[in-house]
């Protein structure tokens, strides 16, 4: 098998939809014949021409807007928003108009489109290239919304992303689009969308987490494992809505000890979600209170930004704290 | 130097001197007639309705029908209207039946989209009528996008879009002319100019009032219609429709017309402007005129109106008749159709929902 990072991943199943359906086009701006600012769509617009790959003007209200016309004029539009701090001037269609589009027509019309794009911290970016808005569009209905953390996962998940009926919301983890490598299959295979993956098995304690903070978290379990003398169960969710949780819950009824890692604001993020649905529905499995680490609540910083974003003393502090409650 | 506003009848229905009339039968004649004397009827009703608090909303597009079954008559049946609130004429010519759209308004079971939005808000996949949303311009995008994928597919739709004169002033609007531009899309912007954003008049909403002329900053075509004559309305949008077929772009088509009535039911223009600038416009209502065009062409008689008056009367009544004895949608069509199947959190929620209703 060969090895890919993630941009090479996306890359792959990029050009495995575009041969194997031909109403799945590809554009946004920068992304046809220079490939993309990260080069996800290199090669694609020499494979598949200027029709189906291809440079947009810079607007994201336009790129998504017509995008869900393209949707329901019978293609697969596969846009890519630079970076995810630029999604907001697209905010509105895609809250308003591909979210709501199945529902408020009566399934009369509906959004068949992936919109992709880069997330997330400890690239240097400050505020305008790091950002993590995957709880905005969680808390809209009408979306689903993935990110993965791994190639593999990556190929898989986008293929699945590009052949569901729903508006998706791709997040990609920018900090590890090459640093993350593995082996990833030629051709066709899906990863089903909504299902979480048990990256390593534990007693003492779950970690569940999803994205860039996949590689933060499995890299200080290693180290505290080894240190402490701990085993701890890390769950990558990989897909946020619909969400795995009887994966989370048969980990919990496991080790009675959660905590959540994400990088994106505390309040009213997404392990808020991950919390609430754990002590709703396993309290007297818990053994301690579910904790998260993730990122303050402020602007994503410049200079400090390994200091906003969680790293492994943040992770070995919160695992401390579960077991010694 | 700017280009005329485009007429072919004028305000007594007459002929204008060296205007052509467009291709058009007389059947398609009284066709057009009828469908305008219908949606008139049928706002009246529905504002009445409303006044009854037998009906939550409704929006009219009293004065402005020329405009909007104009436009809409001229194109083909695989042509996509992508509307905003007030173009419901628009779905009429298509072939859309008064009960739907009642059923659309009351909500009921039989509603196409069940129940889940505002009077107004209609869809047809069917008939190529994209889904109505209140927010204001955005709907202009997907008409871009819609025309991009018939040049992507190599297909022969044009997609025409209404907005109106407020919704020349987002971004949404200027973002798809400058695409539609760039790609030589297949679209046609269809602004009504009926001079009213709610209470804010065009002259407060843009420096540049003659709206057509944004489309110069796009290199895109613009012209500037006589929004009242619906045989001016018919031969534009006729125009611009086979332009962009040929894969010569689109056209930003400015329709001159008035609001004469309120913005919706919910509005009282009483509170923002005068009787006499209405009452002008009154005198330019685009169905008197075009009344008065077939009458002197010997295709129409008072006799045949009357008869049609109480034809539409009869028939808007019977069909409010029996829309009002179906019942509401049922609780489960609450969660369907936010994903194309229901998820794990939204059976949870339907659960709990139905089991105390069951109470
Ligand atoms: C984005 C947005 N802002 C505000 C509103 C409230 N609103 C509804 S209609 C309207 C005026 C629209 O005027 P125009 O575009 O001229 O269309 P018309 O109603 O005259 O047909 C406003 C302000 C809205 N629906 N959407
Ligand atoms: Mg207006």
């Amino acid at each position: 098998m060969p090895k890919m990072n993630i941009i090479q991943a996306i890359n792959d199943a990029l050009r495995v939809e575009m041969r194997r359906d031909d109403r799945v086009v590809v554009f946004g701006e920068d992304v046809g014949k220079f490939g993309g600012v990260f080069r996800a769509t290199q090669g694609l617009q020499d494979e598949f021409g200027t029709k189906r790959s291809f440079d947009t003007p810079l607007s994201e209200t336009a790129i998504v807007g017509a995008a869900i016309g393209m949707a329901i004029n019978g293609l697969i539009p596969v846009s890519e928003i630079q970076f995810a701090d630029f999604i907001y001037p697209a905010f509105d269609q895609i809250v308003n108009e591909a979210a709501k589009m199945r529902y408020r027509s009566g399934a009369e019309l509906s959004c068949p489109m992936v919109i992709r794009t880069p997330y997330g911290g400890g690239i240097r970016g400050g505020h305008y290239h790091s950002q993590s808005p995957e709880a905005l569009f969680v808390h809209t209905p009408g979306l689903k919304v993935v990110i993965p953390s791994t190639p593999y996962d990556a190929k898989g998940l986008l293929i699945s992303a590009i052949r569901d009926p729903n508006p998706v919301i791709f997040l990609e983890p920018k900090r590890v689009y090459r640093a993350a490598r593995g082996e990833v299959p030629n051709g066709d295979y899906q990863i089903p969308l909504g299902e979480a993956k048990v990256l390593v098995e534990g007693e003492d304690a779950t970690i569940v987490t999803y994205g860039a903070m996949v590689h933060t978290v499995m890299d200080a379990v290693d180290k505290i494992s080894a240190s402490d003398g701990i085993t701890v169960e890390v769950i990558d969710l990989r897909t946020l809505l619909p969400w795995d949780v009887e994966t989370v819950l048969s980990s919990v009824e496991k080790t009675g000890r959660v905590a959540i890692v994400h990088e994106a604001p505390r309040t009213c993020g997404y392990g808020a979600e991950i919390a609430a649905t754990i002590a709703e529905k396993s309290l007297l499995n818990l053994q301690a209170p579910v904790l998260r680490v993730a990122g303050l609540d402020t602007p994503f910083p410049y200079t400090l930004e390994h200091e906003y974003l969680p790293n492994e003393k943040r992770i070995r502090k919160v695992l401390n704290d579960l077991i010694n409650y | 130097m700017r280009e005329q506003v485009q007429r072919i009848i004028d305000e007594n229905g007459k002929v204008i001197d060296g205007a052509q009339l467009p291709d058009l039968s007389e059947d398609d004649l009284i066709r057009l007639y009828r469908l305008m004397l219908f949606n008139r009827r049928v706002d009246e009703r529905m504002t009445k309705l409303q006044r009854q608090g037998r009906i939550g909303f409704y929006v009219g597009s009293t004065g402005e029908e020329a405009s909007i079954i104009g436009s809409a008559f001229a194109l083909e049946p695989e042509d996509w209207i992508v509307p905003c609130y007030r173009e419901v004429g628009a779905a009429f010519a298509r072939g859309y039946g008064l009960f739907d759209f009642l059923c659309q308004i009351y909500g009921n079971t039989q509603d196409v989209i069940k129940g889940r939005q505002m009077p107004c808000h209609w869809a047809s996949r069917e008939l190529r009528l994209a889904s109505v949303s209140s927010p204001v311009g955005t709907q202009i995008p997907h008409a871009l996008g819609m025309a991009m994928a018939a040049s992507i597919k190599g297909t022969q739709e044009v997609a025409l879009t209404f907005f109106g004169d407020g919704a020349t002033s987002t971004g949404d609007f200027h973002v798809s002319c400058n695409f539609a531009g760039v790609f030589k899309a297949p679209v046609i912007f269809l602004c009504r100019n009926n001079h009213w954003a709610i209470s804010v008049p065009v002259g407060a909403q843009t420096a540049q009032q003659d709206l057509a002329e944004k489309a110069k900053a796009y290199a895109i075509d613009g012209v500037r219609v006589d929004g009242n004559d619906v045989l001016a309305m018919y031969a534009a949008t006729r125009q611009a429709a086979e332009k962009a077929r040929r894969g010569e772009g689109p056209t930003l088509i400015e329709a001159q017309t008035y609001r004469q009535g309120a913005h919706t039911t919910s509005d009282d223009p009483r509170a923002y402007r005068d009787d006499a600038e209405v009452d002008q416009w009154l005198e330019k209502d685009p169905i008197c005129r075009f009344r008065t065009f077939l009458i002197e062409r010997g295709v129409w008689s008072e006799e045949q109106d009357s008869a049609l008056e109480e034809e539409f009367q009869e028939e808007i009544r019977a069909a409010i008749e029996e829309v009002e004895k179906i019942g509401p949608p049922d609780l489960d069509t609450l969660f369907e159709d936010v994903l194309d199947e229901v998820p794990w959190h939204l059976e949870e929620q339907r659960d709990e929902l139905k089991s105390l209703s069951d109470q």
